[in-house]
C-alpha cells in the first residue's frame, strides 16, 4: 500500500506499560496493510489492528531510541521505542495515514475475507430478524401495527424502514408528528411488553420551543397512550439534565408541555450529554493509566471522572422505566436530544431489565441490532470510523456494555453470556472488521451495500459460543425473569477488565469461570462414560446369559474407553495444574491446553510485583 | 452466679427490628450473665441468642428503644415495652457487655456438646513447626530459653533459633531488644535454603549502643543459610522514624555493626491512625443514601485500601527478597508485635504453599500471630463502634485478614479456605465463646490456665459439618508462589466484610451456592467410577 515506507523494524523495545523501571522486551515490529505486528524475542505476538488505533504519538528522541506511544480505542497502550529515528517516523507517519480512512471502502471490513461464500455470508446476515423479533414481542397486534411511512426513508432518513405505531395513528398524524421532532424522529415503537400490554417508545426532542405546538404529535402521543388498555397515563422520559433541556428551548427545539399533552407524566432523569462522557471517560483513562499509582489518587481521580456517576444515572434511568412498566402498567415514550444516543441506552437497558430474552446471546445481539443499530446510533461516528469531527465521537455504547456488565455482577445467574463476550462486541465496534457498525443509520447501511461486501459479526460469536457462555446461568429461575437492581453507590466499581483489559498484570491471576466451566464439562464426560460403561455392561450380560462371552469382547471394552482414560488424567491434573514433570507425561496431552494457561498466569504473575520494582533496585544497589 | 448484682431486670416483652425486608421478630427478652436472650415463644422461630461480649462498649438508648452495636459490625435495634425496663435492660447490657476480666469471661463458662476441653489446643506447638523446619536444614535448634517466660514475656515458650547461638547468648541479645524479643525464625524456605525472621528494634538509643551476641546472632543466620546468601533488614518505620526511636532507648542496627546485612524501610501505619482509618470506612459504609462522588471520596479519605496496599506491597518485598533475591530477610518495627507480624505472615502465604491450606492457615495463624504475641486483648477490645478511643486498639489483625481476602480474591484456586474462615476469624479475634485469642501472650495465658479451661477456637472450626462449610470449593493446590498485584485498580473493598450487614443477601451467594452444588455432583460423578469399573 502506498502508505507503507518501512514494514519490518528490528530491535525495538516494548516498554511494560506500569513499571517505574523501564522494563522492557526487545523485538521486531511489522507493519502490514491492516496491522501493526510487534514479535518479541519469545516469539510472542502482539497484533494491533489500525482501526483500533486512536492515537498515535512520536516522543522526543532519547538515547536509547525514539519513543513511539500508540493508544487504542480498546484501551490497549503500547509504548514502542524504535533505535532509529527515521523507521519511528515512517512507522508514525504510516499509522497516522492507516489509523485515519476517509472512505468506507477503505475499512478492513472490505477486504476481510473469512472463506465463506455467497450464501453463507447472506445467511449470516439473516440470522438476526427484527421483523421475527417483533412478532416474538407479540405485534403486531390489535393495538400496534407495522407502519409504512418510512419505507422509502421519505420521513426520516435515520429510522429504518420498519417501524411500529398505534394502530389508531393515520399516516398524516405520523408525518405531522415527524415534522415536529428533531431530524423526523418521531415517536414509535421500541419494546412491547406483552403480558402488561404496556410499550416503551422512542423519538427524538420536539421543536417546542418556548409555545410551539403540535396537534397532530398530541395525537400520536394520545395514540400510545390509548394503546395500553389498563392505564391511560403514560410517562414521557426526558433522559437530558433539565438545564440541558431548557437551553434548547432557546434554539427551537425543548421538551413537550404537560398542559399541551393530554395524559403524560413527564419526567427529567439527568443523563449528561456525549461531549461531558467523552472527557469523562478521557480523565478516567489518565487516571488509570499513570506509572505508580496511589490508592487515594485512583479513588480521587475515579470521583473526580465521574464516570461511575454517568454510569449510575444511565442505570437510575433504566430502572426508572422498567418499574414504570411492571409496577405502574404505563407505556413510556423516552426521548433525549436527537434520539439515537441516551435514548438508545435507557431504552434497550430498560428492555433488557423487563425481559429475560435480552439476556442470552442470541437475544442481546437482536437487542443491539434493534435498538442501537436499527434506530441510528451513529457508530461510525461516535466511535471515529473515519477521519471526522473528534467533538462527535462519545464512548456512549461502552457505557451501555458497562452497564450491562454491572448487572452481571449483581446478577451472576440472570446472563447467558460472559464479560468475554461483552469485551469481544466492543472489540469489533471499533475494528471494523466486520459490517454490522459500519454507518450511522440503515439508509446509509444500505447504501454502502454492506450485506453484498462484508461479513456479520453475530454468526461468528455464535460460533464461537462456548467461549462466552455463563457457566452460572440458570435460565429457568422466575426469580430472575425482571431484574431490580440496587444502585446503592457501594455496587458500583471500576470496570477492570475493560479498561486493562490488556494490562494482564492487573488481573486476577485464576478464573473461577474456567474452571467452573471445565468442571462442567469433565462432568458430562464422565456422565457419558457411566453410560456407555452401564450399556456395555448390560450388553455383556445379556451375552453372558446367552452363553456366548468369549475373551474378545471383554477385550473390545477396553480399546473403547479411551474416553474415560483422558478424563481419569483430567482428575489427575486438576490436582498438580503446574507441576512441569506431569505435563510432559505421554497421553496427558488433551490437558495440556487447558494448564498451559494456568502456567502462563503465574508466570505473567512475576512482572506482578513491578510497583516493587522500586523497593527491590534499592535491595539489590 | 456472681453476674447477679449486674442483672438489673427480668424478662421484658421486646421487638427486633431486622432491616427493611425481615420482618420484627417480636417475644421475651431475657438478660443472663454472657447472653441476650429474644425468644419469641415456643411456636415461633428459632430464638435469638447474642453474646454480650459482642456488643461494643456503647448502647444508646432512647425512649424504649435500645440500639447495639455490635463487635461484628452489625447493628440491632431493639424496641422494649416500658421506659423502666428499656433503662434496666440497657444498663446490664453496657455493665456485663464491659467486664474486664479474663477468667469471668464467657469462653472460662462455654462448654459446646461434642468438644472436649484441651481437645485441640496441642495442634500447633513451637515444636511441631520446628519438625518441619529440620527436616529441611540442620542451621537452627529449638531453644527453650524462654520456657518460664523470663526472657521475653510476650513469646511463647520455645523459639527456633541459629544452632550456632546458645541460650546464654540468647539472654544477651534478648536484653538488647525492646522487650525481649530477640530475632527468630519466623518461616525457612527451602527452595533458596533463606529464612525470614521476625525480632522487634534494637535497643541501640541515644549513644548508639552495640550488642556482641545480637550482632554474632544475625551473622550466624547468614553462615547458616545458602553461601553467600545477603541478608536484609526491613524495618517497618521509615528511616526518619528509626531514627528518631534513639531518643527513648530504641533505633534501628548500625550498617558498620552487621556486616553482610542491608536495611530498607517500608514505613506501614499502625495503632491510632489505623483504627481511624476501620472507623471512618465502617461509617461510610453505613450510609446507604450516599452519592457516588460522596462514596468514593470516603472510601478515598478513609485510606483503608491504601493500608492494605502497603501491607500487601511490604509482604511481596520481604517474599521477593527470599525467593528471587535468596537472601535471609529480618522484619521489624519497633515493638515487632503488630505490623512486623503482618508481614510475616503475609509473606509466608505468598511463598509456602502448605500455609494455603486450611490446617497450615490456621497453623500460621496460630504461630504468627498468638504464639509470637500479638497482643488480641488489648488491639480487639473494642471494634469500630466505640466512643471511647482506647489507646490500644488497632485493627492489625483485620488488616491482615483483608489482605489475605484480597490474595484470595486474585488467586481464587489457590487457598483451600473460603471467606467465611476469615470471616470466622475476625469475629472470634474480637468476641468469642472460645480461649483462642483470649490474653495478650503465651504467658498470660499460662497465667489464667486458658488452655485449660476453655475451649480452642480450632476444635470448633475443625468439626466436620462447620470445615466443610469453610472450605474453598475450587481449592488446586499449587506448589508455587503467589505473587498478587497491588495495583490501586486490582484491590478491592471486602464487601463480604464491611457491607455484610448493610447490603441485601446477594444473589451472587446463590451463585456460590451453585458452584457448591456443581462440586458436589462432580464428586458424587467421579465417586461412580470404581463402582463401575470393577464390574468390567
Amino acid at each position: 500500500m502506498e502508505h507503507i515506507r518501512t514494514t519490518k523494524v528490528e530491535q525495538v523495545k516494548l516498554l511494560d506499560r506500569f513499571s517505574t523501571s523501564n522494563k522492557s522486551l526487545t523485538g521486531t515490529l511489522y507493519l502490514t496493510a491492516t496491522h501493526l505486528l510487534f514479535i518479541d524475542t519469545h516469539q510472542k505476538e502482539t497484533w494491533i489492528l489500525h482501526h483500533h488505533i486512536a492515537l498515535v504519538e512520536k516522543l522526543a528522541l532519547t538515547t536509547s531510541g525514539c519513543p513511539l506511544v500508540i493508544q487504542c480505542k480498546n484501551f490497549r497502550i503500547v509504548h514502542f521505542i524504535v533505535p532509529r529515528e527515521r523507521d519511528c517516523h515512517d512507522i508514525y507517519n504510516s499509522l497516522l495515514q492507516l489509523s485515519k480512512q476517509a472512505k468506507y471502502e477503505d475499512l478492513y471490513a472490505f477486504s476481510y475475507n473469512p472463506k465463506q461464500n455467497d450464501s453463507e455470508r447472506l445467511q449470516g446476515w439473516e440470522l438476526i430478524d427484527l421483523a421475527e423479533e417483533y412478532k416474538r414481542m407479540g405485534v403486531p397486534n390489535s393495538n400496534w401495527q407495522l407502519s409504512d411511512a418510512n419505507r422509502e426513508y421519505k420521513i426520516c432518513e435515520t429510522y429504518p424502514r420498519e417501524l411500529y405505531v398505534p394502530r389508531i395513528a393515520s399516516k398524516p398524524i405520523i408525518v405531522g408528528s415527524s415534522k415536529f421532532r428533531s431530524k423526523g424522529r418521531f415517536p414509535v415503537l421500541s419494546y412491547y411488553h406483552h403480558n402488561k400490554e404496556a410499550a416503551i417508545c422512542r423519538c427524538s426532542q420536539p421543536l417546542s420551543g418556548f409555545s410551539a405546538r403540535c396537534l397532530e404529535d398530541e395525537h400520536l402521543l394520545q395514540a400510545i397512550s390509548k394503546a395500553n388498555p389498563v392505564n391511560r397515563y403514560m410517562y414521557v422520559m426526558d433522559t437530558r439534565p433539565k438545564l440541558n433541556a431548557m437551553a434548547n428551548r432557546a434554539a427551537g427545539k425543548g421538551y413537550e408541555n404537560e398542559d399541551n399533552y393530554s395524559n403524560i407524566r413527564f419526567q427529567f432523569v439527568g443523563i449528561e450529554n456525549i461531549h461531558v462522557m467523552r472527557s469523562s471517560l478521557q480523565k478516567l483513562l489518565e487516571v488509570n493509566g499513570t506509572k505508580g499509582l496511589s490508592v487515594s489518587d485512583f479513588y480521587s481521580g475515579l470521583e473526580s471522572s465521574g464516570w461511575l456517576r454517568h454510569i449510575k444515572a444511565v442505570m437510575d434511568a433504566a430502572i426508572f422505566l422498567a418499574k414504570a412498566i411492571m409496577v405502574e402498567n404505563a407505556s413510556v415514550l423516552v426521548h433525549c436530544s436527537d434520539g439515537w444516543d441516551r435514548t438508545s441506552q435507557v431504552c434497550s437497558l430498560g428492555s433488557l431489565l423487563l425481559d429475560s430474552y435480552y439476556r442470552t446471546i442470541k437475544g442481546f445481539m437482536v437487542l443491539i441490532e434493534k435498538d442501537w443499530i436499527s434506530f441510528g446510533h451513529k457508530f461510525s461516528e461516535r466511535c471515529g470510523h473515519l477521519d471526522g469531527d473528534p467533538k462527535e465521537v462519545s464512548p456512549v455504547f461502552t457505557q451501555f456494555l458497562e452497564c450491562v456488565w454491572h448487572l452481571t455482577e449483581q446478577f451472576p445467574q440472570a446472563f447467558e453470556f460472559n464479560e468475554e463476550f461483552l469485551l469481544q462486541i466492543h472489540e469489533h465496534i471499533h475494528s471494523c472488521q466486520f459490517g454490522n457498525f459500519l454507518g450511522n443509520c440503515q439508509k446509509e447501511r444500505e447504501e454502502l451495500k454492506l450485506k453484498e461486501k462484508t461479513y456479520s459479526l453475530w454468526p461468528f460469536l455464535l460460533d464461537d459460543q462456548k467461549k462466552y457462555l455463563n457457566p452460572l446461568y440458570s435460565s429457568k429461575s422466575p426469580k430472575f425473569s425482571v431484574l431490580e437492581p440496587n444502585t446503592v453507590s457501594f455496587n458500583f466499581k471500576f470496570w477492570r477488565n475493560m479498561y486493562h483489559q490488556f494490562d494482564r498484570t492487573l488481573h486476577p491471576r485464576q478464573s473461577v469461570f474456567n474452571i467452573v466451566m471445565n468442571m462442567d464439562e469433565q462432568n458430562k464426560q464422565l456422565e457419558k462414560d457411566i453410560k456407555d460403561l452401564e450399556s456395555k455392561i448390560k450388553q455383556c450380560k445379556n451375552k453372558q446369559t446367552d452363553g456366548i462371552l468369549t475373551k474378545e469382547l471383554l477385550h473390545s471394552v477396553h480399546p473403547e474407553s479411551p474416553t474415560l482414560k483422558t478424563s481419569l488424567c483430567f482428575k489427575e491434573q486438576t490436582l498438580l495444574p503446574v507441576n512441569h514433570a506431569l505435563r510432559t507425561i505421554e497421553g496427558s496431552n488433551p490437558a495440556d491446553n487447558r494448564y498451559r494457561e494456568y502456567a502462563e498466569e503465574f508466570s505473567k504473575s512475576e512482572p506482578g510485583v513491578v510497583s516493587l520494582e522500586y523497593g527491590v533496585a534499592r535491595m539489590t544497589c | 452466679m456472681e453476674f447477679l448484682e449486674l442483672i438489673r431486670t427480668g424478662p421484658a416483652q421486646a421487638k427486633l427490628l431486622r432491616g427493611p425486608e425481615a420482618p420484627p421478630l417480636r417475644g421475651i427478652l431475657c438478660v443472663t450473665g454472657h447472653h441476650l436472650l429474644l425468644s419469641p415463644g415456643p411456636q415461633g422461630t428459632s430464638d435469638l441468642w447474642l453474646l454480650l461480649l459482642h456488643v461494643a462498649g456503647a448502647v444508646s438508648y432512647d425512649s424504649g428503644t435500645i440500639t447495639l452495636r455490635c463487635k461484628d459490625l452489625r447493628v440491632l435495634q431493639l424496641d422494649i415495652e416500658g421506659v423502666e425496663a428499656t433503662l434496666d435492660i440497657a444498663r446490664s447490657i453496657e455493665a456485663l457487655s464491659s467486664l474486664e476480666s479474663v477468667i469471668t469471661s464467657f469462653p472460662f463458662f462455654y462448654r459446646p456438646k461434642g468438644l472436649r476441653l484441651g481437645d485441640a489446643w496441642h495442634f500447633h506447638p513451637p515444636e511441631r513447626y520446628y519438625k518441619r523446619v529440620a527436616r529441611e536444614t540442620n542451621a537452627w535448634r529449638l531453644s527453650e530459653v524462654n520456657e518460664d517466660f523470663s526472657l521475653c514475656p510476650s513469646y511463647p515458650r520455645a523459639v527456633i533459633v541459629p544452632r550456632a547461638v546458645d541460650d546464654d547468648a540468647l539472654a544477651r541479645c534478648a536484653g538488647f531488644r525492646q522487650g525481649g524479643r530477640f530475632p527468630v525464625l519466623s518461616y525457612h524456605h527451602a527452595p533458596s535454603g533463606t529464612v525470614l525472621l521476625r525480632s522487634s528494634q534494637p535497643l541501640t538509643g541515644p549513644q548508639k549502643r552495640r550488642c556482641a551476641e545480637d550482632e554474632e546472632l544475625l551473622r550466624s543466620v547468614l553462615a547458616g543459610a545458602r553461601p553467600g546468601a545477603p541478608g536484609f533488614i526491613l524495618d517497618t518505620r521509615s528511616a526518619q522514624a528509626a531514627k528518631q526511636a534513639r531518643v527513648t532507648g530504641g533505633g534501628t542496627e548500625a550498617k558498620a555493626a552487621y556486616p553482610g546485612w542491608k536495611r530498607l524501610h517500608r514505613p506501614l501505619e499502625r495503632g491510632r491512625p489505623l483504627q481511624e482509618s476501620f472507623v471512618r470506612l465502617v461509617e461510610a459504609c453505613g450510609d446507604l443514601e450516599k452519592s457516588m462522588d460522596g462514596w468514593l471520596s470516603q472510601l478515598e479519605a478513609c485510606r483503608w485500601l491504601a493500608h492494605v496496599k502497603e501491607a500487601l506491597s511490604t509482604a511481596c518485598l520481604a517474599a521477593w527478597g527470599v525467593e528471587r533475591e535468596e537472601a535471609c530477610v529480618l522484619v521489624h518495627g519497633a515493638e515487632g508485635t503488630d505490623s512486623t507480624l503482618l508481614v510475616t505472615s503475609l509473606a509466608q502465604l505468598i511463598l509456602d504453599p502448605l500455609s494455603r491450606t486450611m490446617t497450615g492457615f490456621q497453623e500460621l495463624v496460630e504461630r504468627e500471630w498468638i504464639q509470637a504475641g500479638h497482643p488480641f486483648q488489648l488491639r480487639c477490645a473494642h471494634s469500630a463502634f466505640s466512643h471511647a478511643r482506647p489507646k490500644h486498639e488497632a485493627p492489625t489483625f483485620l488488616l491482615f485478614l483483608d489482605c489475605v481476602w484480597q490474595l484470595g480474591h486474585q488467586f481464587p484456586l489457590s487457598l483451600e479456605f473460603g471467606e467465611g474462615l476469615l470471616l470466622a476469624l475476625f469475629e472470634h479475634a474480637y468476641a468469642s465463646p472460645f480461649g483462642t485469642f483470649l490474653c495478650s501472650s503465651e504467658k498470660e495465658r499460662c497465667l489464667c490456665e486458658v488452655r485449660t479451661q476453655t475451649h480452642s477456637l480450632w476444635s470448633g472450626l475443625n468439626q466436620p459439618k462447620v470445615r466443610r462449610k469453610l472450605r474453598n470449593p475450587l481449592y488446586v493446590p499449587s506448589p508455587l508462589a503467589i505473587w498478587p498485584s497491588v495495583e490501586p485498580q486490582s484491590l478491592q473493598l471486602w464487601q463480604g466484610l464491611f457491607l455484610r450487614w448493610i447490603r441485601p443477601p446477594e444473589p451472587s451467594q446463590v451463585a456460590w451456592e451453585k458452584v457448591w452444588q456443581r462440586l458436589a455432583s462432580k464428586e458424587k460423578t467421579e465417586d461412580c467410577e470404581p463402582t463401575s469399573k470393577p464390574q468390567l
